[in-house]
């Protein structure tokens, strides 16, 4: 039976927790609730990256001024000290390079995944350490538990339907020993209520879907910008290879969509694949979408451990997906099979496959391609 | 427990000297009058006001009449620059504009306003690796048709002192209007105007213990200005604005003491100054002492650590207790090279390693043994994360 880690109420020195805050309502009662608890907490803020080249926009959507001073007043406000980390450089490098690589790749990456991996899990999280800090803390809505055996789980947060342990699935026993997601104990409602609780003036955002770092700009204009050769129009195929239209630049379709194609016929087509070195888009018939079986990389096992042999699970395959029943199957250390008891049509190369015990995060990884089971 | 706190960032500001602070309560609730008024209450402002001006022009060694009360530093550089060749051009004494590009951004800024916006034309003097303006360049590049120059006395980013007397002398002779940035230098060096052979000179009161939001510009007699803050006919029509009466009593109470006290508070500095310079450099192999080694404000240490985040290092040391400050670190994580030390020769990735020390009257040497330790712990933490980065 998994328990919480160690009540803190007890700490003989107190323990140093970086608290990485955003000026939400998510990071700024997490941090509330750490300097409750009797934690040494300071508050830090990462400066991403944003493309000032683009149409002014100066500010990657996440630490806008606004929202540095709003970050700033709160950390006054609960009386803990407040820090800016530039990140500018190695976000750029190992976030933005890496969405647009994908995208030449013909995949759909998902950068917050990569993010989580190398900036706010790693960089940050080495900074946070070397400050003498025990642990780094974020609004993540998740939770952290340890079973009997010491071995550190991540699990959902109680709200299963506000859960972020997706994003989170790159995290290995070295990160999970060191982080702490306080706000994922509690639904997700009485989070705002802890916000009044705490007289944290915070602003009712909505939480966006956007990429951070495009600001007010469209995915499609950046790449445009960025990446020119990816968004040519080029042909849209049919398996065969017989060609049936023009597409107007890869990065703009996705797996499954039907909407907007162009292409008249007398099934729907729908987008079935995407071929970047023929910039080629393909398209089929609905019984062509269905895929039971995905291949997926770059797997991290959040125990540490590779299972020995296959086992049953249920699979996300995006962030906003259910989690579908699947026999999981490890290939190596770091690539995983997973077929699904029933085909979906959006399995999407670029994007994580994460799985998951019940509320439990087994793997996160990179799906690599859909086929049908052998 | 609470953590020990070490200030080494008196280049920034310093807290207010407790005899100023008493000397300037009664003129919040007691005289509060407006010092132009005709009344008792405007004219024991007024006398307060003149007695401060009195003790000022005694210590820089000038007329009352020469000493015009502003805002602040920043505000006086605006006045000496915008309001002296402003008027200097109508007067069809030039448009060329001399500075060094190692100036107060005060200075730079207005310089280039100036140059923008009112057609006047920037000329700089180069610096050598130290900072130092040479004569040879002043009197090369002083053609006719220069209107007015201006060099500061003490640098605040890396603390080299300029020759201003010898500079001021040249200037004279070649009929251009000379003004000397002394906000750092306040406190510190002899402000004696003649001996310095200036036309204009900026002082700030927060860099010598007094309040923050007042300063001073010395105005030779026969200077002209244009006025930049334009309204009432206060300080001879140089200034608008009500006065602040306390701190400009403020002000002067505290550049009295500290000529008063000038022996012993330099000879402090100067001692504390040199442990920290030995102590970092022998301490810490790669850092380098950045200005003149030896023409240099008595309180002030500053360095660059090639490869490090200056940023990431002030918040390493704040939070192990010491205030420190840096030309490259940005408090909203956007740190970008000092136009100082790129101006010096120094190349980017060294330029945004900078870390600036400066001790105080109250600084202890303990004080400056804890900091020592604290940087040599931060430099060691900060390589230490380089490292598990990769």
């Amino acid at each position: 039976m998994p328990r919480p880690i160690k009540a803190r109420k007890t700490m003989q020195k107190r323990k140093r927790v970086v608290v990485a805050m955003s000026g939400g309502v998510d990071s700024s009662v997490a941090a509330a609730v750490l300097v409750e608890q009797g934690y040494d907490v300071v508050g830090m803020m990462m400066r991403l990256w944003s493309d000032e080249a683009m149409g002014g926009v100066e500010h990657n959507r996440c630490c806008t001024p606004e929202a540095m001073d709003d970050a700033q007043r709160i950390a006054a406000h609960i009386g803990i000290p407040f820090y800016v980390l530039d990140t500018k450089d190695v976000f750029r490098n190992k976030i933005v390079e890496f969405f647009i690589a994908g995208h030449r790749q013909g995949v759909t990456p998902n950068p917050c995944m990569e993010c989580n991996r190398h900036i706010r899990f790693d960089y940050l999280l080495q900074n946070a350490l070397a400050l003498d800090a025990d642990y780094l803390a974020t609004g993540h809505y998740a939770r952290i538990t340890q079973a009997a055996e010491g071995t550190f789980e991540l699990r959902q947060g109680v709200d299963a339907s506000k859960d972020q342990s997706y994003v989170l699935s790159v995290m290995g026993q070295d990160q999970l020993s060191h982080t702490l997601f306080p706000i994922g104990e509690y639904p997700k409602v009485e989070v705002r209520a802890l916000a009044a609780k705490f007289g944290l003036r915070v602003e009712s955002k909505k939480d966006s879907q956007d990429l951070c770092f495009l600001g007010k700009n469209d995915y499609r204009d950046f790449l445009a910008v960025h990446a020119p050769e990816i968004m040519q129009p080029g042909p849209i195929v049919r398996k065969d290879g017989t060609v049936i239209g023009q597409h107007e630049g890869l990065a703009k379709y996705t797996i499954g969509q039907r909407k907007g194609l162009g292409v008249t016929s007398l099934e729907p087509m729908y987008v079935i694949a995407m071929n970047p070195y023929r910039n080629a888009l393909v398209v089929g018939e609905k019984q062509d979408l269905g895929r039971d079986t995905l291949t997926a990389g770059r797997i991290n096992w959040v125990s540490g451990t590779v299972p020995e042999s296959a086992f049953r699970a249920t699979v996300k395959i995006r962030y906003k997906s259910d989690a579908y029943p699947a026999f999981v199957t490890p290939l190596g250390a770091d690539r995983m099979q997973v077929q699904f008891d029933d085909p979906l049509r959006d399995i999407t190369p670029g994007q994580g496959a994460v799985v998951y015990e019940g509320d439990r995060v087994v793997s996160g990884g990179i799906i690599e391609k859909a086929e049908e089971a052998v | 427990m609470t953590q020990r706190t070490v200030y080494l960032d008196h280049s920034a500001s310093t807290p207010t000297d407790p005899r100023v602070l008493e000397a300037m309560l009664p003129y919040f609730t007691e005289v509060y009058g407006n010092a132009l008024s005709v009344h008792t209450q405007g004219r024991r402002a007024e006398q307060a006001i003149e007695n401060a001006r009195m003790t000022i022009a005694r210590l820089l060694n000038c007329k009352p009449s020469e000493i015009v009360f502003t805002g602040g530093g920043s505000e006086s550089d605006n006045l000496a620059l915008r309001g002296a060749a402003i008027a200097a051009k109508e007067a069809g004494r030039g448009d060329r504009l001399m500075t060094t590009p190692i100036e107060h951004s005060a200075i730079g800024r207005t310089i280039d306003q100036l140059a923008a916006h009112y057609g006047f034309t920037k000329v700089l003097l180069p610096v050598d690796q130290a900072g130092c303006v040479s004569l040879e360049d002043f009197a090369r590049l002083c053609e006719p048709g220069t209107a007015l120059a201006s060099v500061m006395l003490a640098n605040n980013e890396v603390g080299t002192l300029q020759p201003i007397a010898a500079l001021g002398a040249l200037s004279r002779e070649r009929g251009v209007i000379f003004h000397t940035d002394a906000v750092q230098a306040g406190g510190q060096m002899s402000l004696d105007v003649q001996r310095l052979n200036v036309d204009l000179m900026s002082l700030s009161a927060h860099k010598f213990y007094g309040p923050k939001g007042v300063g001073v510009l010395y105005v030779r007699n026969g200077v002209n200005l244009v006025p930049s803050q334009s309204g009432g006919s206060h300080e001879n029509g140089r200034r608008a604005g009500t006065h602040a009466t306390p701190l400009i009593v403020g002000m002067a109470k505290a550049l009295e003491l500290a000529y008063t006290e000038y022996e012993a508070r330099t000879a402090h500095y100067r001692h504390l100054r040199d442990l920290l310079i030995e102590g970092v450099l022998s301490r810490v192999p790669e850092a380098q002492l950045t200005g003149h080694p030896t023409e240099r404000l008595a309180s002030h240490a500053s360095f660059v650590f090639p490869g490090m985040d200056a940023n990431k290092l002030l918040i390493h040391l704040d939070m192990r207790g010491v205030a420190a400050s840096s030309a490259s670190a940005c408090k909203t994580g956007n740190p970008e090279p000092s136009g100082v030390l790129l101006a010096l020769g120094y190349d980017r990735e060294t330029a945004l390693g900078s870390l600036r020390l400066s001790v105080g009257k109250d600084t202890t040497e303990d004080d400056v043994t804890y900091a020592l330790d604290k940087i040599v712990e931060s430099v060691a933490a900060l390589k230490k994360v380089s490292r598990a980065l990769g």
